[in-house]
């Protein structure tokens, strides 16, 4: 099957210009990068600040494109301008401030903008407006200001104006880096349902270790550069290799490998609590 | 406390007026006033009265939210009417003393140049009241579309509008939380004169501006990320279709000009 996005070798350089436009400073954001995701896949990318992994996102909406490499989004090369639109369609973008992207005073002309611009017939901007309201369970909100809803309300309106373009793909560039901890929740899980119930391909782009926990693969960015990739269980089972990278694993899995340093004999590849506890309890059963 | 602020404030009510697609009411609006300017006798200022208070009772708007509109311009108000007093000259001498001279000339002129512009004012006072702000915008820029032959960017004019209208609360907010931050700081805003004040808001509209260049920049990258790409082969959610009771406003419209006209022209007083 043809992967649905694949970087080969990206590159991407910002520079910084003096008066007469002369090049004084070169900042290698992104250093080759090679991914490649299957479509229906939940990945996630992992980075400190300055990783590089929000450059990353932008190129895969083609709002920045590679300086060197190339990279292909449901196989349209994002350098080529014509493909813009298209791409924007199939692989759409949630940013991290839910303020700044929303666009209109009223929630559901906010969700219709998309489909506005790509122009979809009135009847069917409302069909999709109501089907991706009623996705992210803020259909009753639907009339209401977004001034007056909570940081995790209005990023899920955020992505339901993104359903509502109908896309393949959507990539969330830290969309909780924002939110207190009840908003984050519930928009990790309205994410992860869209990638079950709708087969949406998801690329969550962030640094909380918790919300990649459910991801089918991880990438781990630092320096412009793909570190480390594989399951969550592989990534988390090489804490002090993480910590290079300034990421910190989940307080469960800190634990378990504590206690596996004290001699405990249990996995090294804990993800949630309830695996912790049962390791416990089965240990305490064969005493 | 900057939060009170509202901005073309709309009140919401199911009405005839309400109901009406916003063109035909900016359109009405423009009539009314330029009717304003038709006649000079009371006989006119009577129907302009009466044609307004059947518009006030029909879109159910209490009239002390359209009288509020009048407040901001009393000043101006008492000005221009004090201007006319005195300035105007006529057979009909009132009161003369030393260089003040007022006539009879001068009252009435006074009287229906202050009337003239409470009309006015609260003529497009309805129109606000009665139309949300996108609604407005969606108006200005259906009724502003033949420019589009001479390259006004009207769709986009229009956009830039609704966006304004949009983060209107947002700044406000963040202006307030930037003000408490540096009043946290020592920052005084309250006393001094003038200039002193003025000098002492600086410290605000700075990283206000930046802020704001800030999120201008976001918004544009999410407008790109969502395929916006100007007003070309854009489809609208939420068409403006004229119905039968636009037709109807714009023959009664139609019906009050002629009317108006009529009266400036042939009756007496």
């Amino acid at each position: 099957m043809r992967p649905f996005i694949k970087a080969e070798n990206v590159v991407h350089e910002y520079s910084r210009r003096d008066e007469e436009g002369n090049v004084t400073d070169i900042n290698r954001a992104l250093d080759g990068v090679d991914i490649e995701v299957t479509a229906g896949d939940f990945v996630a990318v992992l980075g400190a600040n300055g990783s590089g992994k929000s450059t990353f996102a932008k190129h895969l909406n083609a709002l920045l494109v590679p300086t060197e490499g190339t990279l292909y989004v449901d196989g349209k090369d994002t350098s080529d301008h014509n493909n813009d639109l298209k791409i924007r369609q199939t692989a759409g973008m949630v940013f991290q401030n839910p303020d700044n992207q929303i666009i209109s005073n009223i929630v559901e002309e906010d969700v219709g903008f998309g489909p506005e611009n790509i122009g979809v017939p009135t009847e069917e901007i409302w069909r999709r407006v109501e089907e991706s309201l009623k996705n992210v369970e803020m259909y009753e909100y639907r009339k209401q200001s977004p001034n007056h809803l909570s940081g995790g309300q209005k990023q899920r309106v955020a992505i339901a104006g993104i359903m509502a373009m109908k896309p393949n793909c959507i990539i969330l560039d830290e969309p909780t880096a924002m939110l207190d901890p009840e908003g984050r929740k519930s928009v990790i899980k309205t994410v992860r349902e869209l990638n079950k119930k709708e087969n949406i391909t998801i690329i969550l782009i962030t640094h909380y270790m918790e919300e990649v926990t459910a991801a089918d693969y991880v990438y781990v960015m630092g320096s412009g550069q793909i570190k480390m990739r594989g399951t969550p269980r592989q990534i988390f089972a090489r804490s002090e290799e993480l910590t290079k990278y300034k990421l910190t694993i989940p307080e469960v899995t800190k634990i378990a490998l504590e206690l596996i340093k004290k001699g405990i004999q249990i996995p090294k590849d804990i993800l949630y609590v309830e695996e912790l506890t049962n390791a416990l309890l089965k240990l305490k059963m064969h005493q | 406390m900057l939060r009170d602020i509202t901005i073309g404030q709309y009140y919401a009510s199911e009405s005839v007026i309400h109901r009406l697609d916003p063109r035909v009411k900016v359109v009405a609006t423009f009539v009314y006033i330029i009717s304003l300017f038709c006649f000079d006798q009371l006989s006119g200022y009577i129907i302009a009265a009466l044609f307004f208070g059947c518009m006030v009772k029909l879109s159910k708007v209490p009239f002390k939210f359209i009288t509020r509109g009048i407040k901001p311009i009393i000043f101006m108000l008492i000005f221009t009417a004090a201007l006319n007093l005195l300035w105007t000259s006529g057979e009909h001498i009132l009161i003369k003393a030393g260089f003040i001279t007022i006539t009879v000339e001068g009252v009435k002129k006074m009287v229906f140049m202050a009337l003239r512009l409470i009309f006015l004012i609260i003529g497009s006072s309805l129109m606000t009241l009665t139309t949300t702000p996108n609604q407005l915008t969606d108006a200005i820029e259906s009724l502003f579309k033949p420019l589009n032959k001479v390259k006004v960017p009207v769709h986009e004019i229009a956009m830039m509008m609704s966006i304004a209208l949009r983060f209107i609360p947002i700044l406000v907010e963040e202006t307030d939380k930037i003000m408490k931050a540096q009043m946290a700081r020592g920052a005084d805003f309250e006393s001094g004169n003038i200039i002193q004040r003025v000098k002492n808001m600086v410290p605000i509209f700075i990283p206000l501006f930046v802020s704001a260049a800030r999120r201008a920049s976001d918004l544009a990258l999410a407008m790109d990320a969502r395929c916006y790409h100007g007003g070309e082969g854009r489809t609208k959610m939420k068409p403006l279709k004229y119905k039968k009771p636009d037709i109807i406003a714009y023959l009664v419209m139609f019906g009050y000009i002629c009317i108006i006209i009529t009266a400036g022209k042939f009756l007496p007083i």
